[in-house]
């Protein structure tokens, strides 16, 4: 270490010099991969939407995946508080976004069922599934809520009555793999086939320990993951009432 | 320019002689962490054994530049710089994965193995010998976190790489998972299993009784 090295004006100069060429390199990543990191995210999003709409199966490519998308999907909005379908509300609608910002969002009623989040939007995305003639099938909807760790987020796929459920696939979620994790186990997943969400229009569906196999309203809870299945509960019990999207799928306006 | 021997011992001498994980006992938070399937151990390996190959290069090169007052944050610099260059491509190009690692890739920067080569190795080295340094102690990271993981995934979940090996009780098949092994904890008693099976193959590793 000689002397030289240790003026102040050389030492400002590595620093400015380091941080220069480092911040240069960083942004040059992170604008050069920009596009294609967001196609992922996209396609990832597709990817998921089409697993609740039982049509990943026919996919094998990330172009079929986006070709049966097109063709076979439609993003919605509705407005929660009426059931009714709305305007896109801007260019890169997020609902998971406008749920931080207030004048897009409302508080959350945990009076009856307290999800784990506090404010949601008022406008949600949903998807239409369509056959190939172009009639609604089923209808994927957004869900989210509070597991053991942090929030889990799935869409959750109805048959066209919007009472019979068909799939619950989660797609983001910090449990412990092998215990919360078995949300995401197929296996369980395919319990969720059938199920009803109404009980002469009152909400039912629960999950619960020893179910047996003729209960319509309620699935298994995962063994040693008490927390998350109370999670997956009162997700659906919120989003299926009439604080989420009870009003709309009351009304059934995709029949129309 | 170093000769062979030398080159071979900074790249093969990580791996077993002067693991860093194992003989050094650094870098163990991510070890633990993410050890649970081979798949994100092996990205992470992959991960980690470039950005110290990268990081010890580059600070080797401007080492006799770097002000010895400054030289910590200098090195942190780099070393953040190149971590968050790593995580950008896996997310533009191995989505699935980098969700899975999500902030794990982010904390390589704390991670004391890159933090100790720099210091320890290429702020005295020429570029070439350090980068191989850092390809060696990345070897070593990763061997460690292999062995690991190939132990938690198939007496854990019953798999390797995803492909089923001992078909899971849940999934209709014999073998009960041992759910010990799939929480991250168990990787403490399977790195102490390591040490124990390395120092009793290399006793030169045993530190002297105080």
């Amino acid at each position: 270490m000689s002397a030289k090295k240790e003026t102040l004006g050389k030492t400002i100069l590595v620093v400015v010099a380091v941080c220069l060429v480092c911040s240069i390199v960083v942004s040059g990543a992170a604008v050069g991969l920009r596009s294609l990191q967001e196609t992922n995210a996209a396609l990832d999003k597709k990817s998921n939407i089409l697993n609740a709409a039982g049509l990943l199966a026919n996919a094998s490519s990330k172009d079929e995946i986006a070709q049966i998308y097109a063709n076979r999907v439609e993003e919605k909005f509705v407005d929660l508080s009426t059931g009714e379908y709305v305007e896109k509300p801007s260019e890169d609608f997020d609902m998971y976004k406008a749920a931080k910002q207030p004048e897009f969002s409302v508080k959350v009623d945990t009076s009856e069922v307290k999800p784990g989040f506090l404010r949601r939007s008022s406008i949600a995305s949903v998807y239409h599934v369509k056959d190939e003639a172009g009639k609604v099938t089923r209808i994927v909807l957004p869900v989210h809520g509070s597991g053991l760790w942090d929030l889990m987020y799935g869409f959750l796929a109805l048959d066209e009555d919007g009472q019979t459920i068909r799939e619950l696939i989660y797609y983001q979620h910090k449990e412990t793999p092998g215990l919360g994790a078995e949300i995401q186990n197929p296996e369980w997943q395919a319990k969720w086939d059938g199920k009803q969400l109404y009980k002469d229009g009152e909400v039912a569906i629960s999950v619960d320990k020893n179910v047996g196999n003729g209960n319509q309203y309620a699935v298994d809870a995962l063994s040693g993951a008490t927390l998350t299945s109370n999670g997956v509960e009162n997700t659906l019990q919120y989003w299926a009432s009439e604080n989420g999207y009870g009003n709309y799928l009351k009304r059934q306006s995709w029949k129309s | 320019m170093a000769d062979t021997k030398e080159m071979k011992k900074a790249l093969f001498g990580p791996i077993i002689d002067s693991n860093p994980i194992a003989l050094h006992v650094l870098g163990i938070c991510s070890a633990l962490a993410i050890t649970t399937k081979l798949e994100t151990a092996l990205v992470m390996s992959l991960a980690l054994t470039s950005v110290v190959a990268f990081s010890n290069l580059f600070i080797s090169l401007i080492r006799n530049q770097i002000p010895s007052s400054v030289r910590i944050i200098i090195q942190m610099t780099i070393i953040a710089s190149l971590v968050i260059v790593v995580d950008q491509i896996l997310k533009a190009y191995s989505y699935e994965i980098s969700k899975q690692l999500s902030v794990f890739v982010g904390l390589i920067i704390t991670n004391c193995i890159v933090m100790g080569r720099a210091e320890a190795y290429a702020m005295k080295s020429p570029p070439f010998m350090s980068f191989l340094d850092g390809i060696g102690n990345g070897l070593g990271y990763s061997f460690i976190l292999i062995v690991i993981g190939t132990v938690k995934e198939l007496f854990g979940f019953g798999t390797i790489l995803g492909y089923e090996i001992l078909p899971l009780v849940q999934n209709g098949g014999w073998y009960q998972g041992n759910g010990l092994l799939i929480l991250p904890f168990s990787s403490f008693i399977l790195i102490g299993l390591m040490i124990w099976a390395i120092r009793t193959i290399r006793p030169e590793q045993v530190e002297p009784k105080e």
